[in-house]
């Protein structure tokens, strides 16, 4: 099972130990050619998690109970950095970037995958301009997020061009409910394309003469689609979005850069999380970043539980999936 | 005849329809990128003017960019450093992990498949925070080392994901044909796999490079010293030049600076960015 070679030698007559040595050789072989990833991931990735779990139940300073003098270094305060979150007014930070977050999250991916869809839908049946279109469609996507939040606050600008055009005088970048449109207004922008370009790679996927099929069987344009396109991107289209979940999860740059870190409506987690590690408060910081951490978990797992995204997805298995929908299909077309 | 003529007129319609919709998205992606340019081309007293064309055009904000109050070539230098490092230690080490994870074949391979796609989804901030209390602890803070491996936390899985998907796209006989003709697996590897393979690893090298290049948050977290900043930190941080609440022409102006060069491998490298990004989603 493991090998696939040609057929052995006539010389070998001992296959099945020699599979088995293979076999092991490849599991060493794999271990030591991963080895310097997993040091790496352990490094920057696990260490930092478990640090910030552990840093989170410190605080610096603080008091010492016996002496009642000021202590050197840092004081175990156990989940006291968490229930401080909870309570009085920092709680009220907490949920209002909890909710901003989770506001983000929502309304900014839902726009961005119906935008998505449709301009994959238009460059799958536009016959010229696609060398065009495909390198317009890159250029958000290449304009890193810092600049791209300037451009937008540029244009958001009190005299801006935004204003000019809608002939209004609205303070874009001012405390309320348009700097949270603001931000997701820049945000759809830059990434709206690339769930286009994702979903326009899984539209190629599908054979056209399942159209032909539905068309003969008298399917218009709308059956079509829900029946054919919508269940054969499915697949695609989950981890487009998921990936795009997570990132909103831990937006900082955008309404960092375009509205400003220390605005109530556009403050994330992330950014809340930044600003105490900045006022050297590592153990508030701690407990902020492992909150983030657990709740990205949360909807992650909840993600591939409930909706199934596959993110392994392997040729055999989009094609067991389109096979199963050619069987739908089949079903449905039957009298 | 008739239905000819309604077939045509239909055909025509759908025609029409989709060179407006192909206009609608090339204006959606091109609009806000034409103005900053625009904006970056007027003269600083006409900061302010909506006219689609600069008059006249002006190079006062690109001289502001480079002049030695705002320094930005020092910037770009420390982008390319950070950026470009990045991208030859994630490469080196992920062609590694990618190879083991597409060709091997070996107990658990889906499990590290998973887990190196999972650390890629953690939040910046839960790494950020305490490696820089370490980095504070160990006097790496305001050196390009502070900014380089806590990028390999987000570059790494994005580059091994990639060349994954390229490894497998490879066919897989050449390589046994060759260890029958006596290669060991590394020659097999060096001779057949990596040549093959180039194309992969240099769509990864771009599209790691734009990632590493476009990082904000560790590069704004582990330095505050001007002259180590990164591009993308120092273009939000330009102070006014010419007396305006916020420099705009001078910002518009370095972000041209930093985003056509990134545009230009775009428009060159466009089919294969787009292979590379899209592998991994539908492969």
């Amino acid at each position: 099972m493991t090998t696939t070679t040609t057929g052995p030698p006539p010389t070998e007559v001992a296959v099945p130990p020699r599979r088995n040595k293979t076999s092991r050789e490849a599991a060493r072989l794999a271990a030591l050619l991963l080895s310097p990833t997993a040091i790496v991931l352990g490094l920057v990735v696990l260490y930092p998690v478990l640090a910030a779990l552990y840093r989170s139940l410190f605080q610096a300073g603080g008091v010492d109970p016996e002496t009642g003098f000021v202590v050197e270094g840092d004081t175990f305060v156990g989940l006291d950095n968490y229930t401080a979150i909870f309570e009085g007014e920092i709680a009220d930070r907490f949920w209002n970037a909890f909710w901003n977050t989770t506001f983000f999250t929502v309304v900014s991916v839902a726009i961005e995958i119906v935008l998505g869809v449709a301009m994959a839908l238009v460059m799958h049946h536009a016959f010229h301009g696609r060398g065009v279109v495909r390198a317009s469609i890159l250029v958000p996507w290449a304009i890193p997020t810092a600049v791209s939040a300037l451009l937008w606050r540029w244009m958001f600008s009190a005299d801006g061009i935004v204003n000019a055009t809608l002939n209004q005088e609205i303070l874009w970048t001012t405390e309320g409910f348009h700097a949270k449109l603001a931000v997701i207004i820049s945000d759809t922008w830059k990434t709206a394309p690339f769930i286009g370009l994702l979903v326009l790679a899984g539209l190629q996927l599908i054979p056209r003469d399942m159209y032909e099929a539905a068309k003969v069987d008298g399917a218009n344009a709308l059956r079509q689609f829900l029946s054919i396109t919508l269940p054969l991107v499915r697949p695609v289209l989950l981890v487009a979005v998921l990936f795009r979940i997570l990132d909103v999860l831990r937006m900082f740059d955008l309404p960092y850069v375009l509205i400003g870190g220390d605005k109530r409506s556009v403050q994330t987690l992330s950014i809340l999380a930044f600003r105490e590690a900045n006022e050297l408060r590592y153990g508030p910081a701690a407990a902020y970043a492992t909150l983030l951490f657990i709740y990205v978990a949360v909807v992650a797992y909840m993600f591939v539980k409930l909706l199934g995204a596959d993110l392994l997805g392997e040729v055999q298995r989009s094609t067991r999936l389109s096979r199963r929908g050619q069987r739908r299909l089949a079903r449905e077309a039957r009298p | 005849m008739s239905t000819a003529v309604v077939t045509r007129r239909v055909t025509d319609y759908r025609i029409w329809l989709a060179y407006l919709g192909i206009g609608a998205i090339v204006l959606y992606c091109l609009a806000p990128f034409y103005w900053m340019t625009v904006s970056a081309f007027r003269r600083p007293s006409d900061q302010f003017q909506n006219t689609l064309f600069p008059d006249p055009v002006s190079l006062d904000n690109f001289d502001a960019v480079f002049g030695p109050e705002v320094g930005f070539g020092r910037s770009l230098l420390n982008s390319v450093i950070v950026a470009g490092t990045t991208t030859v230690l994630t490469l080196i080490i992920g062609t590694f992990a990618a190879y083991s994870l597409a060709r091997l074949q070996f107990r658990g391979a889906r499990l590290v498949a998973a887990i190196i796609i999972a650390t890629s989804m953690f939040p910046g901030i839960s790494l950020i925070v305490p490696l820089l209390k370490l980095f504070t602890d160990i006097g790496w803070i305001n050196t390009y080392q502070a900014m380089i491996v806590p990028s390999l936390s987000f570059a790494l899985p994005l580059a091994v994901w990639n060349l994954t998907a390229f490894f497998r796209q490879l066919p897989q006989e050449l390589e046994q044909a060759a260890m029958v003709d006596g290669c060991t697996r590394g020659q097999a590897f060096r001779k057949i796999i990596i040549p093959l393979a180039a194309p992969g690893v240099f769509t990864t090298a771009i599209i790691t490079f734009i990632a590493a290049w476009n990082e904000f948050i560790i590069a704004l977290s582990m330095v505050n010293e001007k002259s180590k900043q990164t591009a993308t930190v120092a273009i939000t941080r330009f102070t006014g030049a010419y007396g305006f609440d916020q420099p705009f022409g001078t910002q518009m102006a370095a972000g041209v600076v930093v985003t056509v060069p990134l545009v230009i491998m775009v428009l060159i490298f466009q089919r294969r960015i787009i292979a590379g990004l899209t592998a991994g989603g539908v492969k």
